[in-house]
């Protein structure tokens, strides 16, 4: 087959056809095109600088308490006011902002690329996987996750947030995994997987390359709701005193406490719960976004 | 006489992109006109908008009259009292035309009873009458039964035992017969045939397939890009075409009657998209006798003779189409090459048939592949033919997932499947590619093509391979600078020329195509059909060519094997089957074909098989065709019929290489 060669050798100078487009490129490319796209990462991207470099230019740090100022209003001296403790709500809710972004993000991560690695292989392969897979996420839908978390809590001491991450996870991908295992059952019967099969692609590289990449709309918008659920799960576990310990805070913490002062003191409440809008907006702006950069059949920004 | 129908000057647009442009036609009590265009051709609008069946957005122009009464405009109550009595049409697809969970008389019933002020009972007698007139055996027993207890010819039946239930003037048939099978469509057309003669309606038949028109039409309208190009009687549209579309359309198309390697003749490039039509001709992109004047404005239908128009305003130069005689020579047997890629013998492949969804119990077997013997040779091509049912599908899984057969042996390239280990399944996987019926469907919507094609590459272990992406996309006739876009992207040809890339990346040397072309329109499906011949004789290539379409298998394949329910019918040299067929399965198969070529259409007689193909889960015993051969039916004595009854035939070699299935096989030329 060397016919077309000659012809080609001029035109195929190395580089050329050598940086070929791949995928990760090209939906790089596509994402970054749209609007929505740039907009919900550069909206993260801030939160993420606020979160952690905020701190080195606050005069406070989230441990101090100022005795001279109990619930004040935003004031020079304190950005974003003071809590009923006299600590600087600015530099809790940067605190707070930092667990929750690692947590939320992550937890959704770990949890909807269980879902997604799990549902595969049982839809792909069927019989024992399949059989196993389905025991095990019978099994965590039945236990009362919220309990487990309480239960396992005292693990999650000072340092101990990847565990806490994974145990969120843990509990959040059986739904999902479900839907991915029936969506695979079928996306197995469409010819391209039967073409990849035939030409000797081996299984696993098949779910990898082929049935997940074809579920990623699913799994997106999966990713981007569970980023809120992970969030409000941390919440209300570090509500009941659960998760995240004192004198650490996160988001949840600090709007549980705030949403007792709200009335008269707003500050307390509304910065937290507002940068927390802010970040599942965007969150959601670049699920979108990926959404519409993953599928070829979305009206594109060319 | 004054025609039932005339359609004057006929637009429809949906959101200004125009989708119909000024049709117009006429057809008179018991007139057959054939329209005929490629899809996206605007013909199913054209029938749609005349029976007013059009969705909101549609903006209709022009002028639709029914026996002279206006129907563009017309209120809904009108359309209503004229849909399904003097005007009714048939629909593609049976199954979603019928209503799933109503009896079938009960369906004609209705369609009686809406127009006739008939009772219940009346109805449904004339219901059986009707089952009856468009041939459904026990038709009193039949009507009980539901639409999913009917085969797709069956239905199709009932489709126009509902069109003609109150006698209309008018029957428009949206491609009738493009989802069934060749012998089960000669049926159908039978069918229509009589149901005219009977209500003496005129027909309006739209389909892409030339042939069924020739054998069926009085006069043709050929459409092109929503516009009619060339109207006329189909002798003359034929024989003295003057449209060059339509001599492109008649040159791509490959022939069941015609043998030899003659290359078709593709038409260039593809349809005018309706959004961004070019200011000329339509068609002046793609013509081969285009000029500067063609691209000035939009010729025109000239009068080129008697009730012959033409849009072209070169007629007068445009050559008709040369089909050039049925060659006569015994076209040089060439000797089989000596070295087979693949052999099959004996295959057998049953799936057992469960019911029961608590305790399921086996209530029985489907036997798909029973028993099937062929081989190929390298540089050869093999074309495996059979209707849906056949078991040619299961036939091709079978060498394809390289697994032990369940009984049999299958061998590639020399590997028998039963005796292979891991290591060397991939290794043949290389050797051995496949190419889909489906382009859109057989590659990866998410994937570029460039990831597509490098996906083989890097399965075996090719690091860097953008020069060798470049080098197949060019190899199949596409621009290597496409590498970065979707699949979805290029046009249907264009797409299955990928999938052919990919099936080439490995440099196989067996190549698998399940039905390749027939997804594709026929200006379209020349030029894949062109690429895999010239691909053949460039790399020393051999084909498993399965296709229902025995024309393109003639033009393609060097032998040819027949299968019926599971069975190999018949199998030899290409030329030698089609010119005298020995199994009566294959004489009615080959007869059943339409011709492009009204003369020879007409003159022909069909051998029309009853019934449908018996499941294969419950096989006649003795030879599996008898119930449906025309030979055991009318030529053959009692006791004759005993061996066909008892003993199942096998394949036995008559004539060089030929060999049919049959107890009393004896040539008969039938195309």
């Amino acid at each position: 087959m060397t016919l077309s060669e000659e012809e080609l050798a001029e035109e195929l100078r190395d580089g050329v056809m050598a940086g070929a487009p791949s995928r990760t490129r090209l939906i790089a490319g596509r994402f970054f095109r749209s609007g929505q796209g740039r907009l919900g990462f550069a909206v993260l991207a801030l939160m993420f600088l606020l979160a952690f470099a905020g701190p080195l230019v606050s005069p406070w740090s989230y441990l101090d308490k100022d005795f001279t100022a109990f619930l004040q209003p935003p004031s020079p001296g304190h950005w974003f006011g003071t809590l009923q403790t006299g600590a600087d709500v600015f530099a809790v809710t940067l605190r707070g902002m930092q667990k929750s972004l690692v947590v939320g993000l992550l937890a959704a991560l770990v949890s909807t690329a269980l879902a997604a690695v799990a549902g595969a292989f049982a839809g792909y392969f069927l019989g024992w996987t399949d059989r196993t897979v389905t025991w095990v996420s019978d099994l965590l839908l039945v236990l009362p996750a919220f309990l487990v978390l309480a239960i396992m809590s005292p693990l999650f001491g000072s340092g101990q947030w990847p565990l806490f991450v994974i145990t969120l996870a843990l509990f959040l991908w059986m739904v999902t995994s479900k839907v991915v295992r029936g969506m695979t059952i079928s996306t197995k019967e469409r010819e391209f997987i039967q073409a990849a099969r035939y030409m000797g692609v081996p299984p696993v590289r098949i779910i990898f390359r082929h049935v997940i990449p074809n579920l990623s709309s699913l799994l997106i918008v999966d990713a981007t709701l569970n980023v809120s659920t992970a969030i409000l799960t941390e919440t209300s576990l570090s509500y009941f005193g659960f998760g995240i310990q004192p004198p650490d805070v996160s988001l949840g913490t600090l709007i549980a406490d705030g949403s007792r002062t709200a009335v008269y003191a707003p500050w307390t409440f509304w910065f937290v719960a507002g940068l927390l809008v802010v970040t599942v907006l965007a969150v959601n702006l670049v699920g979108d976004a990926l959404r519409d950069a993953f599928d070829p059949s979305s009206k594109r920004a060319r | 006489m004054s025609p039932v129908l005339d359609v004057r000057d006929l637009s429809v647009s949906f959101g200004g992109v125009p989708a119909v442009r000024e049709v117009s036609c006429a057809v008179r009590r018991g007139e057959v006109l054939g329209i005929v265009g490629e899809s996206g051709s605007g013909k199913s609008v054209t029938s749609a908008a005349v029976m007013g069946l059009l969705p909101p957005g549609a903006r209709v122009t022009g002028s639709v009259r029914l026996h002279g009464r206006e129907l563009i405009g017309a209120s809904a109550r009108e359309l209503t009292s004229c849909r399904g009595k003097a005007m009714s049409m048939v629909f593609q697809d049976p199954l979603s035309a019928l209503t799933p969970v109503y009896r079938v008389g009960d369906q004609i019933a209705e369609a009686v009873r809406v127009h006739q002020r008939v009772d219940k009972e009346a109805a449904l007698v004339r219901a059986v009458q009707l089952l009856d007139l468009v041939g459904i055996p026990r038709p009193s027993e039949r009507a009980l039964a539901f639409p999913h207890e009917f085969s797709g010819g069956m239905r199709q039946r009932v489709m126009i035992a509902m069109a003609i239930a109150n006698d209309p003037d008018v029957i428009i048939c949206d491609e009738p017969t493009t989802a069934l099978d060749v012998t089960v469509q000669a049926q159908v057309l039978e069918v229509l045939k009589k149901a005219q003669q009977k209500t003496g309606a005129a027909i309006i038949m739209i389909t892409h397939d030339l042939g069924v028109v020739a054998g069926f039409a009085d006069r043709v309208l050929v459409m092109y890009a929503g516009r009619p190009v060339e109207v006329g009687g189909v002798d003359d549209v034929y024989y003295r075409t003057r449209m060059p579309y339509t001599v492109g359309l008649l040159g791509s198309i490959p022939r069941a009657d015609k043998g030899g390697r003659r290359p078709l003749t593709p038409i260039e490039g593809n349809p005018p998209s309706p959004a961004a039509l070019p200011p000329g001709c339509p068609f002046a992109p793609r013509c081969p006798m285009r000029i500067d004047a063609c691209e000035e404005r939009e010729p025109p239908l000239f009068e080129v003779g008697e009730g012959h128009r033409a849009a072209c305003i070169r007629w007068k130069e445009v050559a008709p189409y040369d089909a050039g005689a049925p060659e006569v020579s015994g076209s040089a047997r060439r000797e089989r090459p000596p070295r087979a890629v693949l052999e099959v013998r004996g295959l057998v492949k049953d799936y057992p048939l469960f019911k029961g969804a608590l305790f399921r119990r086996r209530i029985g077997t489907v036997h798909a592949v029973a028993g099937v013997d062929f081989d190929l040779r390298q540089g050869e091509t093999l074309g495996l033919v059979g209707e849906s049912g056949s078991g040619k599908t299961t036939t091709l899984t079978q060498i394809l997932e390289l697994a032990p057969p369940q009984q049999g042996s299958i061998t590639v390239l020399g590997h028998d499947t039963a005796r292979l280990d891991a290591a060397r399944r991939t290794g043949i996987r290389r050797d051995m590619q496949v190419v889909f019926q489906d382009p859109l469907a057989s590659l990866d919507p998410r994937m570029t093509v460039h990831d597509i094609l490098a996906e083989p590459l890097h399965t075996h272990g090719q690091r860097r391979p953008g020069r060798r992406i470049a080098e197949l996309l060019s190899l199949v006739g596409l621009d290597p600078s496409h590498a970065a876009r979707y699949p979805q992207d290029f046009s249907g040809g264009q797409r299955q020329r990928i999938a052919i890339a990919r099936a080439l990346a490995l440099e196989p040397r067996l190549l698998v195509l399940d039905e390749p072309v027939s997804a594709l329109d026929v200006s379209i499906q020349a030029g894949v059909i062109n690429l895999l011949g010239s691909l053949r004789d460039r790399l020393g290539l051999s084909y498993l060519f399965v296709a229902h379409d025995l024309a393109v298998v003639r033009h393609i394949a060097d032998r040819v094997a027949v299968m019926y329910l599971g069975r190999i019918a018949e199998i030899g040299q290409v030329d030698a089957v089609y010119r005298a067929p020995m199994h009566p399965y294959t004489q009615a198969l080959l007869s059943a074909i339409p011709l492009p070529d009204p003369v020879r259409e007409r003159a022909r007689d069909r051998i029309l098989l009853e019934g449908d193909l018996p499941s294969p889960a419950d096989p006649p015993t003795g030879c599996r065709f008898r119930t449906r051969c025309p030979k055991f039916r009318a030529e053959l004595t009692g006791d004759e019929r005993r061996l066909c009854v008892d003993v199942e035939p096998e394949v036995r070699p008559l004539g060089a290489d030929q060999g049919a299935a049959c107890h009393y096989a004896e040539r008969r030329d039938v195309v």
